[in-house]
């Protein structure tokens, strides 16, 4: 059940996860913001855990991260992170406003954050749950605006009780008229690998 | 100077003038080993309290009893003496706040305690600390004074 025995076929269905899942959630985005998103194809990676954040920029860049943890059969992490002049343009284009910087905000315009977080990944776990055809439960969203390392810490440490590499299926969303990109990226635990493997009747173990 | 770089579960150690380094503290805890004489610094990234809670534990840089073990061994390989070791901590924020009860969430409050015990477990004074909070922080440990310098984004900047 290790990452390890993954094949290429299996990389292949996980990207196909992806983008069942981003294609619904870029859908969702380009509504909440009347704009044409656009997305690339999904990416599938194993990384040592310590090496995840370098996938988002630098360890000391200021971004908004909207985290949200699944469990249930299908347990793992989602995260999705934004740069700080990400944020501010499509918090901007949200609420019409012409905020500056990511230290200003108020309660509103963090609730307004998560909002967006919440769409996309409720958007994106629907997909993906009515694909496997097993329901998937997220937590409550949480934010944090602070240097990448440190808002990534958290999430990373829940991942290292699984293992010390991890799955991510990472996809970014743009919109290209503005300049305006995001990344998302659910990854679950080993367990629920298997479990979503066998979900769609592939053969996990023996080789596909 | 030479500035090195420790980064996430990872740990070095450095002579003066070299400056050591990690970015990004969140709910993990940046521990500095420091023995005045040699002017010998050590720094461990530290993410999980207790490599016992884990079956994956092969990178023991990353807990905070296997990594203060193995810092310690470091610098008295390096030429420290025990007795002359003093230590500063920072970080273990509380990144997000959930709704709820939730444990993963106090991990830095965790780490922070874990640190201390097995600090105090090694008889190793921690002389100074800044610690816990909603904020990350990146630290630069000075060698040649034994100053820890932290900077966060929006939270101000320390001498420690």
């Amino acid at each position: 059940m290790a990452n390890e025995n993954l094949k290429d076929i299996h990389f292949d269905i996980l990207k196909e996860i992806g983008n069942i899942g981003a294609g619904n959630a870029a859908t969702a985005l380009a509504q909440l913001l009347n704009k044409k998103i656009d997305m690339n194809v999904p990416k599938v990676n194993i990384l040592p855990i310590n090496e995840i954040p370098k996938v988002f920029g630098n360890i000391e860049d200021l971004v908004v991260a909207v985290y949200m943890q699944l469990s249930g059969r299908i347990s793992g992490n989602i995260l999705f992170v934004l740069g700080e002049q990400d944020a501010l343009k499509l918090l901007n284009m949200l609420v019409g406003q012409d905020i500056d910087s990511l230290s200003k905000l108020d309660e509103m315009q963090k609730s307004a954050m998560v909002e967006i977080g919440n769409i996309i990944t409720g958007s994106y776990i629907s997909a993906l749950s009515d694909f496997i055809r097993i329901p998937m439960i997220p937590s409550v969203p949480a934010i944090s605006i602070d240097m990448l390392g440190a808002v990534l810490s958290t999430p990373l440490t829940e991942m290292y009780y699984k293992g010390d590499t991890a799955l991510l299926i990472e996809t970014k969303f743009m919109d290209y008229k503005d300049h305006f990109k995001g990344h998302f990226i659910l990854i679950p635990d080993p367990k629920s690998i298997e479990v979503m493997f066998t979900a769609l009747g592939v053969n996990y173990n023996g080789g596909g | 100077m030479e500035v090195v770089k420790v980064g996430m579960a990872d740990l070095k150690i450095a002579f003066s003038p070299q400056i050591l380094t990690t970015l990004g503290l969140g709910s993990c805890v940046g521990v500095v080993l420091y023995d005045p004489f040699i002017k010998l610094g050590g720094m461990a990234h530290i993410m999980l309290p207790s490599s016992k809670q884990i079956k994956n534990n092969s990178n023991k840089a990353k807990f905070a009893d296997t990594a203060i073990d193995m810092l310690v061994e470091k610098m008295l390989d390096a030429g420290a003496v025990k007795t002359r070791l003093i230590s500063k901590i920072a970080g273990g924020a509380q990144m997000f706040s959930f709704k709820g009860n939730n444990e993963i969430m106090k991990i830095g409050e965790r780490n922070v305690r874990a640190v201390k015990e097995h600090l105090a477990r090694h008889s190793i004074k921690l002389v100074a600390e800044d610690v816990e909070g909603k904020y990350g922080r990146t630290i630069e440990f000075f060698t040649e004074t034994g100053v820890l310098k932290i900077r966060t984004i929006g939270h101000g900047y320390k001498e420690l």
